[in-house]
């Protein structure tokens, strides 16, 4: 499972998706929408936009890695886009293995590889203007 | 030859839009699209260097070659997750 959607996420169906019976240990991690950014600023809610075609390919090649690297085949990857409101997830990442070391390491290489090759992009709103994370220098 | 240029974030917000049918020399690369696009745009010429780029979904070197019908992508920094 390697989606982008503008609906709200089910982690629940990505824990399913990624869940079999030789796994024994399941590590998901869920980006929340926060109500501040880094500097400190008050966030109202986050606008994402993707270029879906290619981060869904993306997310492929991250699970391809994956089982490279650890021999593990059970990844979801789940990004959503458009409006986000505080405290909702926009990115759910679920990783299924038969013991808990390898699923932690390929979540959290998962997330930072999302983080840096995935083409998707984030506007923080605040009270009084909006800019794209990243630009700001 | 046409290639299509497709904008996201902060490019397709300055640029005005999220594509654009773009006629091209043959041999024309990556580079030779970009300083096409931005011909009088300074301020999105100015961030070439924080820029990547994709042909037909994957990423592309700034000095690849371009072929007809190819979809170029202009990818600004990152920010998923």
């Amino acid at each position: 499972m390697y989606v982008i959607t503008t609906e709200p996420i089910d982690a629940d169906a990505v824990y399913r998706a990624v869940l079999h019976d030789n796994d024994g240990a399941v590590v998901a991690f869920h980006g929340v929408v926060r109500d501040h950014s880094d500097g400190g600023r008050g966030v109202r809610f986050l606008e994402y936009e993707a270029y879906p075609e290619m981060a869904e390919a993306q997310m492929r090649a991250i699970g391809a890695e994956i089982k490279r690297r650890w021999g593990i085949e059970h990844v979801a990857m789940v990004h959503r886009i458009g409006r986000v409101e505080i405290g909702e997830a926009s990115v759910v990442i679920a990783v299924a293995s038969p013991h808990r070391g390898e699923a932690f390491d390929a979540c959290e290489y998962a997330i930072d590889t999302l983080k840096a090759t995935v083409p998707i992009w984030k506007k923080e709103f605040f009270a009084d203007g909006e800019v794209w994370v990243g630009l700001q220098s | 030859m046409t290639v299509t240029a497709r904008f996201f974030a902060v490019f397709r917000e300055r640029l005005g839009g999220s594509h654009a049918r773009v006629e091209v020399e043959p041999g024309t690369t990556v580079a030779g699209l970009w300083e096409k696009v931005t011909a009088g745009r300074p301020d999105v010429a100015a961030m070439r260097s924080i820029t990547r780029f994709a042909v037909n979904g994957s990423y592309a070197e700034f000095h690849a070659e371009l072929h007809d019908g190819d979809e170029v992508a202009f990818l600004p920094p990152m920010s998923g997750g």
